[in-house]
């Protein structure tokens, strides 16, 4: 059987290896960005020299042939689902059995004029990299549209090569759409220490034209000008399935899939940024964009194509970023707002760097999920306890147990608990006595 | 503050400017009152007088020519005996390098206080200032490596080349013709004086030129990870293990007339344990010495496999031991040249342990002697070994590679391919150990900081995506991967052994319907 995937990012390498792993199946990878593999979220690290371009390549170069997985570099143009046959840019026809489509996203555009102008780009493939590295030769200061989780690893990118920049954000503190008012908050404090200047609830009214074809400044919605000689949009992602539009295929947002990332044609299948659930699971997004979603899903689409057919389940949904120097971790669902029936506690430590912050289940105390920030956690045992429905009080009691900063940290679990017990007494009763020894 | 950081370095290239013109400076005339105060062996002194002749009260313009003068002299004498086949009577003792500094005269011979103060002291100061401004231009808490691809010193750039080239003509005159740095000798004299009750040679010039850097370097790991705790702990005992164990213990013990030695250099990194003047040595030095004795084979026995057992390696590689500490110092802006490549791995193992073998094999076979008497052991002349060892690895492996090629293969060339106790340490920590790096479920995003600053060259990410626990002999723990993860992923621990290989991936995935 031959198996053509059509993408090398992340699920569709997941898919081909953990295919490889259990069969003997063709397998041809197809992508235009790159040869080889390669880590997307370390794109930053690149360009701030931090490491070179190979350093983000997972694999090395003989991995592929030698687990015969076939890589080819060629843009896919069209799909005949009919034929079972893909067209290249380049004339070439490429037939399959099975198809995956694994195409991930292309950043969303604003829908402005001046978008096409010199200078104005966004940042999500390798291409762009290089393109930011030549549009910021001489850049005295740029403006990022849109602050969200690329656009502060933009500003850090920017800031490492001492160009003044600039956040344009809709919210009144940064991500405040997705992270707590508290959170967002430190982090918009932290963005200032780093000499980033967040502009909050503004939007990009106007992008100015130097009369060359470059970008020379911006003006927002309430009509403030900043000048600027680089301009990234980062507003966000959407999925990479303009080629598919007009074909049998149904596509909605995404390529429109099930829970066994099966699409309506038989032998057609779509994961990672591109696909969008039909029936998304409650409280998740129909379209998953993350990482960690696409290797999932890649390992789910493994089994059910090499004759385990299983659905995707993602489990305790888990995320991790990283703003400027603070690290941030999430377990569970986690809400800019706690859900009707949760009650919420928050922790911030004095030096406005870490913060702790418990949802759980107003009438059980069952642990919702935590968000960490600047504070690491153990995975495996946040998981344990929010699928588990842990008593909160017991989560408080032993957050030592989880605790993942390195050696001689200072820790701070004693304060957290501390503080907890008193603004919610009535879970003091529930803690276990029986300590953690000292060896554990 | 940036200007302040420019002035520190501008300090301390001039110092080293004037430190590398010293060994060049000076003219050279001997006495033969000099010279019989240097040659203390009368035999050796009747031998050599005669050929010298020429030699004494003659004005050198530099050192180079007295030394090609002096090498002919000793050459002829030493032909003298191989003629007559009197072997025992060839001289092997080094009298180059106390004939060097007794015989300088002029500039540095008067001024090797200021020389002094200026090289070592001023230097360090200027390397100082360079670092303690990083407190103000670089944030605490800031755990990345900006920039280090885009200079050419830390990138294998023309300087990198040149830093390396330096280093390995160091190496090479230290070990092999010490008597072309013996203005460098000079100006250490009197601290070896103080110190030792004696004057200095090669290796107290190098034991406290390795304090200094790593003094300095040290100061710049404190600052540069000032936000972690670990970190400092780390630092702050390997500068304590290198001032105090490798050099001022040893020359106090000197001081003293004890057998000098450095107490935390274990059996097979310290090669020369069980040669037979050693062993000697420390069985004539009565209670102390035979205590030494019995310290040495404890830690071989029972102090590493238990201490590894509880810490893993990193208890001596990267908390004790000297080589690691000037690597984890002095080397650590190269860390990230390791090679990550599977094909490198294999080389390491190969070659570390085929080192391992090397000292064991050696090792017997001088005891061999030692016990015997015999100098020869299946056909093979136990000296031979010794000797061989001692060149290929002692000298060429652990100091020219070993430390020469930092800037271009990184810090731990010796200490991942060569050094034979790392072999051992880590044979007991892949096998028998409660020490591991744990991946944090599934939270790692491949994007390669931590395998690109692994200074072992450990393919870290390739465990770390995969949701398995980073256990590997050559770990020496110095929780670089930990502090550059950007998502938190890894933690250096030591826990019960039972879990130490459980994929955390499997933790944390939902139990799939089929
Ligand atoms: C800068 C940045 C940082 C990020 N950081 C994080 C993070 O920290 N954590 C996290 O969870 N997520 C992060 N993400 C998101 C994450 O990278 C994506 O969710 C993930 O890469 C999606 O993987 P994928 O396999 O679905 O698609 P992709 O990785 O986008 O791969 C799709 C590939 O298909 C190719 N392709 C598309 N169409 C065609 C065609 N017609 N013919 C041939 N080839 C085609 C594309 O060129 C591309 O190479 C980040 C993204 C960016 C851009
Ligand atoms: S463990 Fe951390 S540093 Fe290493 S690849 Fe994963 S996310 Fe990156």
């Amino acid at each position: 059987m031959k198996i053509v995937i059509i993408g090398n990012g992340i699920g569709g390498i997941t898919a081909a290896r953990n295919i490889r792993k259990q069969s003997d199946h063709e397998i041809l990878v197809i992508s235009a960005e790159s040869d080889y593999f390669f880590s997307r979220t370390a794109l930053m690290y690149v360009y701030m020299g931090q490491m070179k371009f190979e350093h983000t390549q997972p694999y090395e170069n003989w991995f592929w042939e030698k687990n015969r997985i076939s890589l080819l570099n060629a843009y896919v143009k069209s799909v005949d689902f009919e034929k079972q046959t893909l067209h290249t840019a380049n004339g070439q026809k490429i037939s399959y059995d099975k198809l995956i489509i694994a195409t991930g996203s292309v950043p969303k555009k604003i829908g402005l004029s001046g978008e096409g102008l010199k200078g104005v780009q966004s940042l999500y493939s390798k291409q762009d990299l290089e393109l930011l590295e030549q549009n910021s030769g001489d850049v005295k200061e740029a403006v990022i549209v849109g602050g969200g989780l690329i656009g502060i690893e933009l500003a850090e990118m920017l800031r490492s090569r001492n160009i003044k920049v600039s956040i344009l954000s809709r919210e009144n503190a940064y991500w405040n759409s997705v992270l707590p008012q508290e959170e967002a908050q430190m982090i918009s404090r932290h963005i200032a220490e780093h000499h980033i200047n967040l502009i909050a609830n503004t939007e990009l009214g106007k992008i100015l034209d130097d009369g060359s074809g470059s970008v020379k400044g911006i003006i927002t919605k309430k009509g403030a000008e900043i000048p600027c000689q680089l301009l990234l949009i980062s507003i966000g992602v959407q999925p990479n399935i303009n080629f598919l539009k007009n074909s049998a295929l149904a596509i909605n947002k995404g390529v429109l899939v099930n829970e066994f990332l099966e699409t309506n044609i038989t032998n057609v299948y779509a994961l990672g940024d591109c696909a969008e659930f039909e029936n998304p699971k409650l409280l998740h997004p129909p379209i998953e964009q993350l990482w960690y979603t696409a290797q999932m899903q890649g390992e789910a689409l493994a089994n059910t194509i090499c004759g385990h057919r299983q659905t995707y389940r993602r489990g305790v949904w888990f995320n991790s970023a990283k703003f400027l120097d603070i690290e941030y971790q999430t377990y569970g669902c986690m809400f800019k707002q706690p859900l009707a029936d949760e009650e919420t506690f928050y922790w911030e430590h004095s030096s406005g760097r870490k913060a702790f912050r418990a949802n759980f289940e107003k009438e059980s105390g069952a642990l919702r999920g935590f968000n960490f920030l600047g504070i690491r956690f153990n995975h495996p045992v946040a998981n344990r306890w929010i699928s588990e429905k842990r008593n909160i009080g017991l989560c408080i009691a032993e957050l030592k147990k989880g605790v993942f900063d390195a050696e001689f940290s200072k820790q701070h679990h004693r304060k957290i608990a501390d503080e907890f017990f008193r603004q919610f007494p009535a879970y003091a009763k529930t803690q276990k006595t029986n300590k953690l020894k000292f060896w554990m | 503050m940036k200007l302040v950081k420019n002035i520190g370095l501008a300090v301390f290239l001039c110092c080293f400017a004037i430190f590398l013109c010293l060994p060049f400076m000076g003219t050279y005339r001997l006495t033969s009152q000099q010279f019989e105060s240097v040659v203390s062996d009368s035999a050796h002194r009747a031998a050599l007088a005669p050929n010298m002749q020429a030699m004494f009260d003659k004005s050198y313009a530099n050192n180079f020519n007295f030394l090609a003068d002096y090498g002919q002299a000793l050459d002829k004498t030493n032909q003298q005996f191989k003629d007559k086949e009197a072997w025992v009577k060839v001289i092997h003792t080094d009298y180059a390098l106390p004939l060097a500094k007794i015989s300088a005269r002029g500039f540095v011979k008067e001024h090797i206080q200021t020389l002094f103060y200026i090289c070592f002291i001023i230097s360090s100061l200027g390397g100082l200032i360079y670092f303690i401004a990083d407190l103000f231009l670089q944030k605490k808490g800031d755990t990345q490596h900006k920039q280090v691809f885009k200079s050419g010193i830390t990138n294998r750039g023309i300087s990198a080349i040149v830093f390396a080239v330096f280093l390995i003509a160091f190496y090479i005159l230290l070990y092999q013709a010490p008597a072309y740095l013996s203005n460098w000798v000079l100006m250490v004299d009197p601290l070896s004086i103080k110190l030792t009750g004696s004057q200095a040679s090669q290796w107290f010039l190098y034991g406290f030129m390795y304090c200094l850097v790593m003094l300095v370097m040290g100061l710049k790991m404190l600052i540069k990870h000032r936000h972690s705790n670990y970190q400092l702990v780390r630092t702050v005992s390997v500068i304590f293990f290198q001032v105090a164990f490798a050099f001022m213990i040893p020359n106090i013990l000197t001081l003293l007339q004890l057998p000098s030695a450095d107490l935390k250099n274990i059996w097979p990194l310290d090669y020369t344990f069980f040669f037979d003047y050693h062993l000697n040595d420390l069985l004539s030095a009565g209670l102390l010495g035979y205590w030494m004795l019995g310290w040495g084979i404890f830690l071989i026995v029972v102090g590493v496999p238990v201490m590894v057992y509880f810490f893993g390696k990193r208890w001596y590689c990267s908390w004790v031991c000297g080589c690691g500490g000037l690597a984890e110092t002095f080397g650590d802006p190269f860390r990230h040249l390791s090679d990550k490549s599977i094909k490198s791995w294999k080389i390491e193992r190969y070659l570390v342990h085929g080192v391992l073998l090397f000292a064991v094999v050696m090792t017997v076979a001088v005891l061999y002697t030692f016990f015997t008497g015999s100098s020869t052991l299946l056909g093979i002349n136990t000296y031979g070994i010794r000797q061989v060892y001692a060149f290929a690895i002692g000298f060429i492996f652990a100091g020219a590679v070993g430390t020469g090629f930092y800037p271009l293969m990184g810090n731990r060339v010796w200490c991942r391919f060569g050094c034979p106790l790392a072999a051992y340490l880590g044979i007991v920590q892949r096998f028998k150990s409660r020490y591991r790096i744990t991946t944090n479920g599934g939270q790692c995003i491949s994007c390669g900081n931590c395998s690109t600053y692994c200074e072992m060259g450990i393919d870290v990410r390739a465990y770390a995506q995969r949701g398995e626990n980073i256990i590997r002999a050559s770990c020496v723990g110095c929780g670089i991967c930990a502090e550059v993860c950007p998502r938190g992923v890894l933690k250096l621990e030591n826990g019960p052994e039972n879990n130490r290989f459980e994929n955390q991936l499997n933790l944390i995935r939902a139990k799939n319907e089929v």
